[in-house]
């Protein structure tokens, strides 16, 4: 960015690092679990959302969720590095809660979300993903 | 959906899969090699495409066409887009989001084939 003070050119690399290298390999998957999740809640919610909306509506918080870490990631700063943190910890408290509450009560949760059995349906990669995206962010602090 | 097509789509992209994780094993950027196979998998994707959309025009359409269409969009979509991404980074990692590419792809079509499959009425 042409308007930048030196003093924001200096300690910007080290931020905007943390969408290049593994960074960038994570914005590709956070990307597509984005898009996947929040289509899939798009999908349920438009066509047959009485059915399960507790799992709907969680579908589409974790598409959210979703989103919000890939701009974070891809925005980088300060506050890219903050929006990131924020989503990645919402993601693993998400997936570890919802994970946990669809094995043991599986009545209120009819239909599958992303995060429904520590995401089993997604190869478990929502399961592993937050680990790394945190692992990610806290080292390039 | 052409499943001969969509067969050989899977197969090429397992394949490069292979290769590139083995290139990030190994440490290496993405070559001019390693790029242009990506494109070649991107073009070979976008013609499954068309042949899926020209089916939609002239058989029967999948009870889900709005999912089925969104399937589309991210298949045609995913290559380019790995393949940009890995453009802007030239090291080990960039094989590794076209290793990713590749393992995402075959998903892809695998859900286009099975949303295909279902045309009630």
């Amino acid at each position: 960015m042409p308007d930048q003070t030196p003093a924001e050119a200096v300690s910007r690399p080290r931020d905007a690092a943390l969408g290049s290298g593994i960074g960038r390999v994570l914005l590709l998957v956070y990307g597509v679990f984005a898009l996947s999740a929040s289509a899939r809640a798009l999908v349920q919610i438009s066509t047959h959302f009485g059915e399960a909306p507790l799992a709907y509506l969680l579908s589409a918080v974790a598409g959210l969720v979703y989103i919000a870490a890939t701009v974070g990631l891809a925005r980088g700063g300060p506050r890219g590095r903050l929006l990131a943190l924020v989503s990645c910890t919402i993601e693993l408290i998400g997936v570890l809660v919802i994970g946990t509450l669809s094995i043991v009560d599986s009545v209120a949760f009819p239909d599958d979300t992303v995060w429904s059995r520590f995401g089993s349906g997604y190869g478990y990669i929502p399961l592993v993903l937050p680990f790394i995206g945190l692992w990610w962010i806290w080292r390039r602090a | 959906m052409n499943g001969a097509l969509s067969t050989a789509t899977i197969v090429a992209a397992l394949l490069l899969a292979a290769w590139y994780l083995l290139r990030t094993a190994l440490d290496r950027a993405p070559s001019r090699l390693d790029l242009i196979a990506a494109g070649v998998l991107g073009a070979f994707v976008a013609v499954l495409v068309v042949v899926a959309v020209a089916g939609l025009f002239d058989g029967s359409r999948p009870t889900d066409t709005g999912t089925f269409a969104g399937y589309l969009i991210t298949t045609i979509g995913l290559v380019p887009t790995a393949l940009i991404l890995a453009k802007m980074e030239p090291t080990r990692w960039g094989n590794l989001i076209l290793g990713i590419g590749c393992l995402v792809l075959p998903v892809l079509v695998l859900r286009l084939q099975q949303i295909a499959s279902v045309t009630g009425a």
